[in-house]
């Protein structure tokens, strides 16, 4: 059976990692290298690096970082940030990503997700959504959630797997590191909307958190930044990762209800 | 020599990386002459069918591949979209595939309540007719272990003597074949753990088979 994937969500700013509030106040965490082979050492199902300063600097993921990261990973590597072009995704693709994230791009340029995926494949096409509560009902935010689009985020990201989008990465901004669950009513209103796998962001406190985004929520994979990072109340840095038993009891069969 | 086949279809790198920490001496060519010289060939990819054997083709590559691998017996490991390219023909296009397994690949039917694509870690389990559990290209891989998967399509055999494991996701599909020399996996062993890497020294350590 496939399992219901595990993995953390690595966020770059500059050459170190950070870790946010609300997309807000980035905390330094450490260096991405030692990360990512605690990571790979520990089994994680697959690690999402996104480079949070890129887009607004102009430029993409640091291609010689993401190809010697890669190298640290026995397990596949999706990297974003910034990513605007079919040229930036295959420099992406030859330094060892095995996915690539869009995200402001996908509003802007619409177009680039079919072009991505007629050269790459659609499984290597993961379309990122920073989602926010609105009346009426959750709107897409981009520009590091700094910009509203008024966009419906089930109809962008319908649009988005008709584009040939392979999976959608939805992210609730206002859950971001407060590890009080992930918001179940917004992955569950995409997963509903799309034949796509949906990973789950944002919120993530314990495994408890994760079943429940996949039971009631239906997403295929759940990420977590602060959960795998923190530990403790007082939020000390400590890179882990759950015991492979743990996740299986808890989280990997988990079921769509 | 081990030589990873560049056709412009990405993930190279991956492999290599990996198959350097083993020690192994490989190279990532687009190079003719290094394929016929080559004593293991890696076949990876991903991407479009049609537009894998077009390159193929542009880069002269297709020539060589079929005199080493079905004259010489050359041993190739196809990955993903490597291994799709192996089979007759894809539902992804119109190519002819190179054909050195007798199969089909196919598209997942979304109406079978599966979400297209397949994408994760996924059980591998060993065939109990035809190659199966004897290939050694399981040597020291436990029955039903977890690879990584991300593909639309998947490959359906004709002869069942050639799957040495399937994969359930809405149908039971080929996850491995062995056929002489040429072998194959749908899922990434180079992005599967420690279970993948066994896969890939399991492999640099077949020899060349003469052809009958």
């Amino acid at each position: 059976m496939l399992d219901v994937r595990v993995f953390p969500c690595l966020l770059l700013q500059g050459p170190g990692l950070v870790k946010t509030v609300k997309f807000k106040k980035p905390q330094y965490i450490g260096d991405p290298m030692n990360a990512a082979r605690i990571f790979s050492a520990r089994e994680a199902d697959e690690a999402l690096l996104l480079d949070i300063s890129a887009g607004a600097e102009g430029r993409g993921p640091d291609e010689d970082l993401v190809s010697r990261i890669s190298d640290e990973c026995f397990m596949p590597l999706t990297v974003g940030g910034g990513i605007r072009t079919v040229g930036m995704a295959r420099a992406l693709f030859n330094a060892g990503a095995e996915k690539i994230a869009i995200n402001s791009a996908a509003i802007t340029n619409p177009e680039l997700i079919g072009a991505i995926a007629a050269e790459f494949g659609s499984q290597s096409v993961v379309v990122s959504i920073d989602a926010k509560r609105k009346w009426g009902g959750y709107e897409v935010y981009t520009h590091g959630g700094r910009k509203r689009t008024k966009r419906s985020v089930v109809a962008h990201a319908q649009a988005m797997a008709k584009a040939g989008a392979g999976e959608i990465l939805i992210n609730a901004i206002d859950r971001d590191g407060m590890m009080q669950g992930y918001d179940v009513e917004l992955t569950r209103q995409v997963a509903d909307a799309v034949d796509l796998p949906v990973i789950a962001c944002g919120g993530a406190g314990s495994l408890d958190h994760m079943r429940q985004v996949v039971e009631q929520g239906h997403a295929s994979a759940v990420t977590a930044g602060s959960f795998f990072v923190f530990h403790g109340r007082r939020r000390a840095v400590l890179i882990s990762f759950p015991d492979r038993a743990d996740l299986e009891a808890q989280v990997l069969d988990a079921t769509p209800a | 020599m081990l030589v990873i086949v560049d056709y412009g279809m990405g993930n190279l790198r991956s492999v290599l990386s990996k198959l350097q920490r083993l020690k192994v001496e490989a190279i990532v060519s687009a190079d003719p002459t290094d394929v016929a010289v080559a004593s293991h060939l890696v076949l990876p990819g991903v991407g479009a069918f049609d537009a894998g054997m077009r390159n193929l083709a542009e880069r002269g590559l297709d020539e060589v591949l079929q005199q080493r691998v079905t004259e010489a017996g050359v041993p190739i490991l196809g990955i993903c979209l490597g291994f799709q390219l192996l089979t007759n023909h894809s539902e992804e296009g119109d190519v002819a595939g190179l054909g050195w397994i007798d199969a089909a690949t196919k598209r997942f039917d979304p109406d079978l309540g599966i979400r297209v694509p397949h994408s994760g870690w996924n059980d591998v389990r060993f065939t109990a007719a035809g190659a199966g559990e004897s290939s050694p290209m399981w040597d020291g891989i436990p029955d039903a272990e977890r690879f990584y998967f991300t593909h639309s399509f998947y490959v359906e055999c004709a002869d069942a003597s050639d799957v040495t494991a399937t994969t359930h996701y809405g149908v039971d599909f080929v996850s491995g074949v062995q056929r002489n020399n040429v072998y194959g996996t749908q899922f990434h062993p180079e992005k599967s753990h420690r279970q993948g890497v066994q896969l890939l020294q399991n492999f640099t350590q077949c020899a060349a088979q003469p052809v009958i």
